[in-house]
């Protein structure tokens, strides 16, 4: 069986090793006898709204994420469509900022966004800068957490009602002030965290997996390694996150 | 009379941070002068008879330094932090510590540049390149662009700048700056297929199209033409042409400079060392150097610690290659496979602030050319799980991977694994990379860095 992935703008959003988590994605798909395909998706091209079973968009610096803005807000009516019709989202740091409906940079003009999830950004003074460690109940009685890094001068403010991906045990999140991180609206999950994201957090991993197979249910890893990358990342987010 | 009397004190507390074991003492005594007196830095650095000279680049800078000290250092006394101590207070310390010097010769931490520059006014700069690197400590690259053109537009008009024209960031400082030297690579049969994974700089500084390269040979330094605008890398004044690459050993190529054309030979290995080359002769020509001091200069050099070095271990060696960022481990990756693939590696990953405390970066590294010929990988560092996650998920054997956190057991465990008469490839990080040299130290095996840099 094949899962496809849209992987968007991988020319310009890769600034954190962004193609970690399409390997971790296909490693465990095919540990799982599913085949990944991975169609890259540019500045210019069209998204077919039933062409992906998982849509995925990185981070990117300031000056590449300004270049493709205008593209992204474009093919925002598509994205929405995709989602609708069940494909699930993973967009990380700069790709997360750009789903939402903008963001306003220094100088106070806005760059519009895919209007994907309840959110907007607003550029800050102070980079938030360091590792990260997140509570998430995706479902209710159901807690993981997530372990991850943050580097990002935006400040994410989610609309009134919005579901974040997790609360914040250590470092700054979303804005550094709510104690929320990421957004998750239905199947799309968008975070500040990478390092890259998925390696140390395979429970996340299986869920979009399993998310793009329209639910299905996926045999467990043993995960040893990953679970021991993970308790040296949350460590290190207990010891010194949150501060610059 | 003041500056005298805190050289002094911060002098002493130098001996005594060494004394105490605490390391070299290469940064304390600049950090004490500076506390006392932040304006010392300029004073002392005016005392220099011929003035000061300041290299800075995301990769190459103490490989340069290295390389501008063998080069003019034959006849001129240099306070050179070569212990790599980059920052305001490193500089400040080697300029301390250094009493009779003619010539200051530093390396500068990108991030620093500005300042350092601000305070030392040197007499020539030398920029080489830009790359993402340790974005946690850095920010965006497109920062340290911004605050290198603001410090370059701020250098006294005398000042010589030497810069990189293959990178479009820095060679466009060059284009902006009468009087500036430019270098780079002119050989089209060195040059990759394509740009590497996780290219910086691709797009063009005008116009923002993606550049057009005739040859990329280093990450995104090459020959770049935007098609949209025409923005190109700008002629260059020294160029390295006819380069052979001689595995681990050693570069040779033809260096082009206005006054005639010499074959040198580098006792470095890899493209990047061209490239490091290059940027030594060009600011040791504006140095005032000769085109026949440049190269029996080069030619004599040896390794800056820690970035190609081989240390004999009873009857092994070991071979330590420090990787930091993407571009410059894949650079690492190429030549280790281009002597000979080795079967067994220790790579350590640390995450102190000097490693970067972000570890993402390994994922941009392109070391699955290494995973093949490996059969074995130690894994160290207080990251290891980490390198381990990111062998095993690029395909790598999971039960070919052992984890072993601690340098001095992975170093031990990677020698056993290495036969007699063998060689072991060690990939460490900037502070797993320290720590080893002081094991190896203290096993008697090689000098502690600050006395090399004496």
């Amino acid at each position: 069986m094949k899962l496809r992935v849209g992987h968007l703008y991988p020319d310009y959003l890769n600034i954190y090793a962004d193609r970690g988590n399409i390997a971790v994605l296909a490693r465990r798909a095919a540990l799982r006898g599913l085949q990944l395909e991975v169609n890259a998706i540019g500045p210019g091209e069209t998204v077919d709204p039933a062409g992906s079973d998982l849509l995925y968009v990185g981070g990117g610096q300031d000056r590449e994420q300004a270049l493709i803005a205008p593209d992204v807000a474009a093919k925002g009516p598509a994205l929405r469509e995709a989602v609708a019709s069940g494909s699930a989202v993973l967009a990380v740091c700069g790709g997360y900022q750009l789903l939402g409906r903008f963001y306003r940079d220094r100088y106070g003009s806005e760059l519009p966004g895919a209007g994907v999830l309840p959110l907007y950004t607003v550029a800050g003074e102070r980079r938030m800068i360091g590792d990260v460690l997140l509570e998430c109940e995706l479902e209710p009685g159901r807690r993981e957490t997530v372990a991850g890094f943050e580097n990002h001068a935006g400040r994410t403010i989610l609309d009134d009602g919005a579901e974040p991906l997790g609360r914040v045990i250590a470092g700054f999140g979303n804005d550094g002030v709510s104690g929320l991180e990421g957004c998750r609206l239905g199947r799309i999950y968008g975070t500040y965290l990478h390092g890259p994201l998925l390696p140390r957090n395979p429970w996340l991993a299986d869920r979009l997996l399993s998310e793009a197979l329209a639910g299905a249910g996926l045999e467990p890893l043993p995960d040893e390694l990953e679970r021991t990358a993970h308790a040296v990342s949350a460590a290190r987010a207990r010891e010194r996150g949150g501060r610059t | 009379m003041r500056l005298a009397l805190e050289l002094a004190f911060a002098r002493s507390a130098g001996r005594l941070s060494r004394l105490a074991g605490r390391g070299g003492g290469t940064t304390i005594p600049g950090k004490i002068l500076a506390t006392l007196d932040p304006e010392s830095l300029s004073v002392l650095a005016a005392r220099l008879p011929r003035g000061t000279a300041a290299i800075s680049a995301t990769n190459g800078k103490t490989t340069t330094a290295a390389l501008v000290a063998a080069i003019v250092g034959e006849n001129v006394r240099l306070a050179h932090n070569g212990s790599g101590a980059n920052l305001v207070s490193g500089v400040a310390s080697t300029l301390i510590e250094a009493r009779d010097a003619q010539l200051g010769l530093f390396e500068v931490d990108e991030a620093a540049f500005p300042e350092v520059a601000r305070r030392i006014r040197p007499r020539a700069v030398c920029l080489g390149n830009l790359f993402r690197d340790q974005l946690d400590r850095y920010g965006e690259l497109e920062q340290i662009a911004e605050r290198w053109r603001a410090a370059v537009a701020e250098l006294p008009a005398a000042t010589t700048l030497a810069a990189n024209a293959d990178d479009p960031q820095v060679g466009d400082l060059a284009v902006s700056r009468p009087g500036s030297v430019t270098f780079g690579i002119d050989d089209p049969a060195q040059a990759r297929p394509t740009l590497q994974h996780a290219s910086d700089s691709k797009y063009c500084l005008r116009c923002g199209t993606p550049y057009v390269y005739a040859a990329a040979y280093v990450g995104h330094l090459g020959d770049y033409r935007c098609p949209a605008c025409g923005h190109a890398r700008p002629p260059l004044d020294i160029a390295g042409r006819a380069i052979e690459l001689h595995g681990l050993e050693a570069v040779s190529f033809e260096l082009v400079a206005p006054e005639g054309v010499r074959r040198v030979r580098l006792g470095l290995p890899g493209l990047y060392n061209v490239y490091n080359a290059l940027a030594a002769a060009t600011l040791s020509r504006a140095l005032g150097a000769t085109v026949d001091e440049v190269v029996a200069g080069l030619e004599s050099a040896p390794p800056a610690f820690g970035r190609a070095e081989r240390i004999a271990i009873g009857s092994r060696t070991l071979l330590l290659l420090l990787i930091k960022n993407p571009a410059g481990a894949n650079e690492v990756v190429r030549t280790v496979i281009a002597a000979g693939a080795p079967e067994v590696a220790v790579v350590a990953l640390n995450d102190a602030v000097a490693d970067g405390r972000d570890v993402s970066w390994i994922w941009d590294v392109d070391f699955e050319p290494l995973l093949e010929s490996l059969q074995r990988v130690v894994v160290s560092g207080g990251r290891a799980a980490e390198l381990a996650l990111r062998f095993t998920y690029a395909g790598f054997p999971a039960d070919a991977v052992e984890i072993v956190p601690g340098l001095g057991a992975a170093l031990d465990r990677g020698l056993e694994l290495t036969p007699e008469g063998g060689e072991l490839t060690v990939l460490p990080t900037y502070t797993a990379m320290l720590e080893l040299r002081r094991i190896v130290a203290r096993r008697g095996y090689t000098r502690q860095y600050w006395e090399r840099a004496a």
